[in-house]
């Protein structure tokens, strides 16, 4: 069992309040990924929950006791952190066993875990290795298994990827979400990466300024953002936002689409001249100039061969217009 | 990182370093202000009045107080004027490459490592000896007369020995703070036209200053408090030729056994070494931060 | 630079730092000689002391004459257990510093430090005083003691450099693999740690052993270590300089070898971590 609330959970390092004030509730066995850019306090909330800080108020329950002052061993929670965290001076088979070892365990039983969170995560033939003889990718795993073999409540994640290049970063990102498949157990994953929130999540939470933006699937999300920090932050390019009179048709204050929900050619509403056109073989990202709109960033199919200076016309697919109110949130 | 729980475990851990040192620096000290106030001779036990600031009047009204500070103060400069120059000169030598280079770290780091007591009694016997020291032999194969370093020139010759002990220290802190340097930097400012000269004047030299500031400080600290080099070779000598604050109060409260007096002057010690802790603490301090 | 200096250069060089190391070098050299000569060669020049026979007669001598065995013991004693009883001190306060700073950490190193600006001098007649009422003149004990606090906050600001790079978060990882304080400091803490306390313990032991302000102060015989026994060189009688030379090989040579294994440790505890 994994369920972990959050009732009104604050904490402020001395003046400065982090987190004012956060409700949130995560089920069993859900993948719940918190996102936000740098600094809106993501760590410190996971690090909340973790127990590695006092919260400053309010009360975090894990399976509907209360957690709030139990010290992070007792909350049955496992966390995999940014730098991997390994014990430098251990092989990788005490890495994975230190857990065991301090919940008294006997090393008969101790050795069966250990070699099957080695299968499970193909680390077999390093278990006599040190963690600084081994790849960023491996050390991963290394971590990765220090966590499983508690068989935790939930698994807390801080970045887990951030350290690792582009493709392993890729592979590591669905090995992480095949384990979960395997295990079913809660984790808790914070990424600053919305293709990792969107492709790993059951759940997303976007904080920003140690606030709540908005809570839910990465559809969710990705169809009806709650408000303009919501929109600007997921999705990939960037949504367009447009304000001025093309808003004021629309009765909003600001209006967004999507690159990917752009037509060009035809005879469309909007005109524009290309600036700059990407090609990445599968798509073309085109940065249109066009005029009152502002620049707009278009995804068309990679078969489109545009230029600088060149003159199109785009039209916005029907009914993927978002509209928003002078507060930034969305109206309906 | 801290929790409630931590924070209260780390004040455990640390009360007993702190208490040891808060004790260790209030009991005696409180002590030798308290007997600094006093008339109190060891050889007349029980006979301790109070006498305001008669002490510090008389310790410092003596002629040897006077004498006494200037031999510290010359003493610190003379030997801080040879280690950081020697320093400077010596680490600009061995950070360049050759052969044997680790060979001769080691040989320039050894007199660090030599007792104060060894390197004073080799010194006085084995080289400043007026009929049996090296130096002797060698001004006698010259056909000069020997000269008697101890009698004749004491506290130079203390500066000498002192020097040599700290040398060591000063070019190993030059030298570590040397390989410091950035190599790009330095190739930068090499494609940028500026010539050896340049570099060692805008670059090097801002760098070493740092290292040079804490090296005066920490040896500042150290040489205030010189004792036996002098307990051994001139016991002050001749007269209160060699004399130092640290020895003149050794010798008013342990040979004369005039404990106020002495307390007296401990205290001025202590004073004399706060200003230039306070100025340690700073650089230190602001080091911190970094 | 990567560029090669020119050979001519690099022999230079070499020759220059080669005699000036020599000449720094010279008197330990000279005292390492002088013991294996006897004593009637030892006070000749130094062609005719180089061209002598060589002698272990002063060592005998030394070995002979004065318990040399037991002033060794006293430095092995004072210097060894005051730098464990200071490690058993400063690693949990390091420990703290390092890894639960509060607000006053700073200031609390920063004091720390101050107190080992006071100088010896200014508490010398408390200390005499209170050393003899207590009867611990001349014992090993009271030494130890006042070895420990006098190195204690470099070692502790040793520890708390070295604590400073290990990072919080593998601490961390332990807190939450269930490791209590006391597994964390034993089990994570002291193994990652081992290098830096290595080094500290080294200096420490090297400051020790060659103090030479409260042991000449407080000892006389019983614990004298070896810089008292060296110290009553200065008023010999007869032809000494080959004992001397040969206690004094004897008494610097342990650290000599400690000493070449901790260079950059040197630096960094001298330093307080100012210049690492
Ligand atoms: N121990 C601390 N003391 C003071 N401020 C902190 C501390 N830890 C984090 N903060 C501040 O809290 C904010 C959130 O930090 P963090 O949770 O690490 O952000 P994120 O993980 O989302 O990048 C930042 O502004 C950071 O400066
Ligand atoms: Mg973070």
């Amino acid at each position: 069992m994994g369920k972990i609330t959050l009732n009104q959970v604050r904490k402020s390092f001395g003046e400065v309040d982090v987190i004012p004030g956060i409700d949130l509730s995560v089920e069993d066995g859900e993948f719940v990924v918190f996102v936000g850019p740098s600094g809106c306090g993501k760590s410190t909330l996971l690090r909340l929950i973790a127990g590695l800080e006092d919260t400053s108020g309010g009360i975090i329950s894990i399976d509907g006791m209360d957690a709030t002052d139990l010290p992070p061993a007792k909350r049955r929670l496992a966390m995999v952190f940014q730098s991997y965290a390994l014990y430098p001076h251990m092989s990788v088979r005490k890495n994975i066993a230190f857990p065991l070892k301090m919940a008294g365990m006997d090393p008969a039983e101790q050795e069966k875990r250990v070699s099957h969170a080695a299968k499970i995560l193909n680390l077999g033939a390093y278990l006599d290795r040190r963690p600084g003889q081994l790849s960023g990718g491996q050390r991963q795993r290394v971590a990765i298994g220090r966590a499983i073999v508690r068989e935790p409540a939930a698994f807390l994640f801080d970045e887990p990827l951030s350290n690792l290049d582009a493709a392993l970063r890729v592979s590591m990102r669905q090995e992480i979400s095949e384990l979960h498949q395997t295990l079913k157990t809660t984790m808790i994953y914070v990424t600053h990466d919305q293709v990792e929130a969107m492709t790993m999540a059951d759940k997303i939470v976007v904080l920003n300024a140690g606030r709540i933006e908005q809570v839910g699937s990465p559809m969710e999300l990705y169809r009806s953002p709650a408000n303009l920090f919501v929109a600007g932050f997921i999705g990939s390019p960037k949504m367009n936002l447009i304000d001025g009179a093309e808003a004021d048709k629309h009765g909003a204050t600001t209006i967004g689409i999507r690159p990917e929900h752009i037509d060009i050619g035809g005879d469309g509403p909007w005109e524009g001249v290309v600036g700059l056109s990407e090609h990445l073989g599968s798509d073309t990202f085109l940065k249109v100039n066009a005029g009152t709109l502002g620049t707009l960033t278009v995804r068309a199919s990679g078969e489109v061969m545009m230029h600088h200076g060149d003159s199109i016309r785009m039209s916005p697919q029907p009914g993927k217009i978002l509209r928003f109110g002078a507060d930034g949130k969305a109206m309906a | 990182m801290a929790t409630a729980h931590s924070r209260t475990a780390a004040r455990l851990m640390l009360s007993p370093a702190v208490i040891l040192l808060l004790l260790w620096m209030i009991v005696p000290l409180g002590m030798t202000l308290y007997f600094s106030f006093l008339r109190y001779n060891l050889l007349m036990p029980g006979m301790e009045t109070f006498v305001g600031f008669e002490n510090y009047y008389y310790f410092i009204n003596q002629p040897a107080f006077w004498s006494a500070l200037s031999n510290t103060l010359i003493l610190v400069l003379g030997v801080l004027c040879i280690t950081v120059v020697g320093g400077i000169l010596l680490a600009l030598l061995l950070d360049q490459p050759f052969w044997g280079q680790g060979i001769v770290r080691v040989l320039v780091i050894a007199p660090f490592f030599v007792m104060p007591t060894v390197s004073a009694l080799v010194w006085k016997n084995m080289f400043m000896n007026p009929v049996n020291g090296i130096f002797a032999h060698i001004a006698k194969s010259l056909g000069l007369q020997p000269f008697d370093f101890l009698s004749h020139a004491p506290l130079a010759s203390i500066i000498l020995i002192v020097a040599w002990q700290w040398l060591p220290f000063a070019t190993l802190i030059l030298l570590t703070a040397l390989q410091s340097l950035d190599r790009e930097q330095q190739e930068a400012a090499e494609m940028d036209g500026a010539g050896w000269m340049q570099r060692f004047v805008y670059l090097t030299v801002p760098h070493l200053t740092r290292s040079i500031t804490v090296v005066i400080l920490i040896q500042t600290i150290f040489l205030l408090s010189v004792f036996a080099e002098i307990l051994v070779t001139t016991n002050g000598g001749p007269g209160t030729a060699s004399t130092n604050l640290t020895y003149l109060v050794y010798a008013q409260s342990l040979l004369n056994y005039d404990v106020g007096g002495g307390s007296a002057g401990g205290i001025i010690a202590v004073i004399l070494a706060n200003i230039v802790a306070i100025f340690l603490m700073r650089m230190i301090g602001k080091n911190l931060e970094a | 630079m990567a560029r090669k200096a020119s050979n001519t250069r690099k022999a230079v060089v070499t020759i220059a730092a080669w005699s000036i190391g020599f000449l720094i070098f010279f008197p330990i050299l000279w005292i390492i000689i002088l013991g294996f000569k006897s004593e009637g060669d030892a006070i000749k020049t130094p062609l005719q002391v180089l061209f002598s026979d060589w002698t272990l007669q002063s060592y005998h001598d030394v070995q002979a004459r004065s318990n040399y065995g037991r002033h060794f013991w006293n430095s092995v004693i004072l210097s060894v257990g005051s730098t464990v009883i200071a490690l058993a001190i400063a690693i949990p306060a390091a420990w703290s510093m390092a890894f639960v700073p509060g607000r006053r950490t700073k200031d609390l190193l920063m004091w720390m430090l101050s107190t080992k600006m006071m100088p010896a001098v200014g508490v010398l007649v408390p200390m005499y005083l209170l050393f003899r009422d207590f009867g611990l003149l001349d014992s090993r004990i009271g030494l130890v003691g006042v070895l420990t606090l006098i190195n204690l906050p470099i070692v502790v600001w040793m520890l708390y450099t070295y604590f400073k790079e290990i990072p919080g978060e593998i601490l961390e990882a332990a807190r939450m693999d269930g490791a209590s304080l006391k597994s964390e400091i034993l089990y994570v803490l002291t193994p990652m740690a081992v290098p830096g306390i290595a080094s500290t313990m080294l200096l420490n032991i090297i400051l020790a052993w060659n103090e030479a302000f409260w042991t000449l102060q407080l000892t006389t015989s019983q614990a004298a270590p070896l810089t008292q026994f060296i110290a009553s060189y200065s008023s010999p009688e007869g032809l000494f300089y080959a004992k001397l030379s040969a206690a004094s090989t004897m008494a610097i040579a342990p650290i000599l070898i400690l000493g070449w294994f901790s260079q950059k440790q040197l630096v960094r505890g001298l330093t307080f971590g100012a210049v690492k």
